[in-house]
């Protein structure tokens, strides 16, 4: 089951890939910078998926104590980690040929910043705790009300300066401004990230398993 | 069985009792408070304009920075003589533990809160007098908010590893919507500009109260057993 997720992920980044760099066309402002979009939106969307999956697990874990919940929001959580990272870094090397700076305080910036380090925060709070069901009932704490700031987060730091391009593909309110070409490219990428999580999230999910039934 | 309100208060009342005997972290803050005002001073230099335009920030900072010397107590008192076994043994709902804890808390930090704002007047001669009733409302909001969530993350980490490493690395991220929102609504507290032109940020402090009194009340029970 988890070596057929493994294969669908990576024959969909592959066709990702294909639609990102051949079928895709160049984008007429940008030029071919523009086609770092293809990682950077699927990693940040895929990033926020991974956080909602840890706030759901951490609330499953508190009301049924079910081990595989707890597994389950640990391993969303360093995958989400990484996926911001890889999010942030992407967007930095998008940004400097665009905006002229590999960082600025912007809105959205800001705000994908702060949560990865609280989600740093979350994988250090586990890695202090040896006990496990203790880390476990403290993390599930930390992941509901990391999840609960993120809002917070979002609307303070978006009232406190904005400048990042508005989201082109699900605009409030109107229809995408994108060719088809590119729309479909996104969507193919976004699904196969999204894959690729699950795969992640399976895998790392099973080795936390064989890592507590063999410390029990 | 004596009611939730009766038990939170007797957690409260002890706490208060234990700190003016002591005064341990209050005047340990008192003197950490001051220190700050010198350490602006340096950072800045003397230029008043420059201080005047960076005093709510300070203000704010410095806040943050004592409710983290502050706040990571609040439960240290209770590891010793077998304190937390006791707490463990009340009956009845555990959040009435956090209800008590945090009324000291805001009590503690409040008066943290307008030493700040009086050391700023005095020292970086700063007008506080006419911002002065939503400069209050702003403190009220912004002391619940930070210890709100101070207090749930400090009975958190009161038994973990590096537990004043891990304290300020979990609660700072979190704080960053409440930092934002007093800043900017003591900024225009201070400029003296109209109420309706910062209520935006009275009304993020409150719901970020709102959130995290509700989520602290709600799980505060589980961090507490065992």
């Amino acid at each position: 089951m988890t070596r057929v997720l493994g294969w669908l992920a990576a024959a969909g980044l592959v066709i990702g890939l294909v639609m990102a760099f051949v079928i895709a066309p160049r984008e007429v402002t940008q030029g071919h910078v523009q086609r770092i979009m293809y990682v950077h939106v699927p990693t940040a969307w895929v990033a926020y998926l991974a956080f909602a999956v840890v706030f759901v697990a951490s609330i499953v874990y508190l009301a049924r104590r079910s081990a595989t919940a707890d597994r389950l929001a640990h391993a969303s959580a360093e995958v989400g980690v990484v996926f911001t990272g890889v999010t942030i870094a992407s967007g930095s090397i998008w940004g400097k040929p665009t905006w002229g700076t590999w960082w600025t305080w912007d809105a959205r910036l800001t705000s994908v910043a702060i949560l990865f380090i609280m989600y740093l925060g979350y994988l250090l709070l586990r890695g202090m705790i040896d006990e496990r069901e203790r880390g476990a009932r403290y993390a599930a704490v930390l992941g509901i009300i990391a999840a609960l700031d993120i809002p917070l987060v979002h609307f303070s730091v978006y009232w406190w300066r904005t400048l990042h391009q508005p989201p082109s593909l699900m605009k409030p309110g109107g229809a995408s401004t994108m060719p088809a070409p590119i729309v479909a490219a996104l969507l193919v990428n976004l699904a196969a990230f999204t894959l690729l999580y699950a795969y992640f999230v399976a895998r790392r999910t099973r080795l936390l398993a064989r890592q507590q039934q063999a410390l029990a | 069985m004596i009611s939730y309100f009766a038990r939170a208060w007797i957690v409260a009342r002890k706490d208060v009792a234990v700190e003016r005997r002591s005064k341990e972290t209050l005047n340990a803050l008192v003197f950490f408070s001051l220190l700050l005002v010198f350490a602006f001073q340096f950072a800045l230099g003397p230029d008043r304009e420059r201080l005047a335009q960076a005093t709510p920030g300070l203000l704010w900072l410095g806040f943050v920075l004592a409710s983290l010397l502050g706040l990571g107590r609040t439960f240290l008192i209770e590891r010793e003589n077998d304190c937390w076994e006791a707490l463990l043994l009340t009956p009845g709902d555990k959040s009435a533990i956090y209800v008590g804890k945090l009324a000291g808390n805001l009590l503690l930090m409040l008066a943290v809160g307008i030493l700040l704002v009086a050391l700023f007047t005095l020292f970086f001669n700063v007008n506080v007098f006419a911002g002065m009733p939503a400069l209050a409302l702003v403190m009220v909001l912004g002391t619940l908010g930070v210890a709100s969530v101070g207090t749930l993350f400090a009975a958190m980490t009161a038994n973990v590893r590096a537990r004043e490493l891990l304290f300020p690395v979990l609660l700072l991220p979190v704080l960053v919507p409440v930092l934002l929102a007093t800043v900017k609504a003591t900024e225009g507290a201070l400029a003296g500009e109209p109420f309706g032109a910062y209520a935006h940020w009275l009304q993020l402090l409150a719901a970020a109260d709102v959130i995290y009194l509700v989520a602290g009340l709600l799980t505060f029970d589980f961090i507490l057993e065992g």
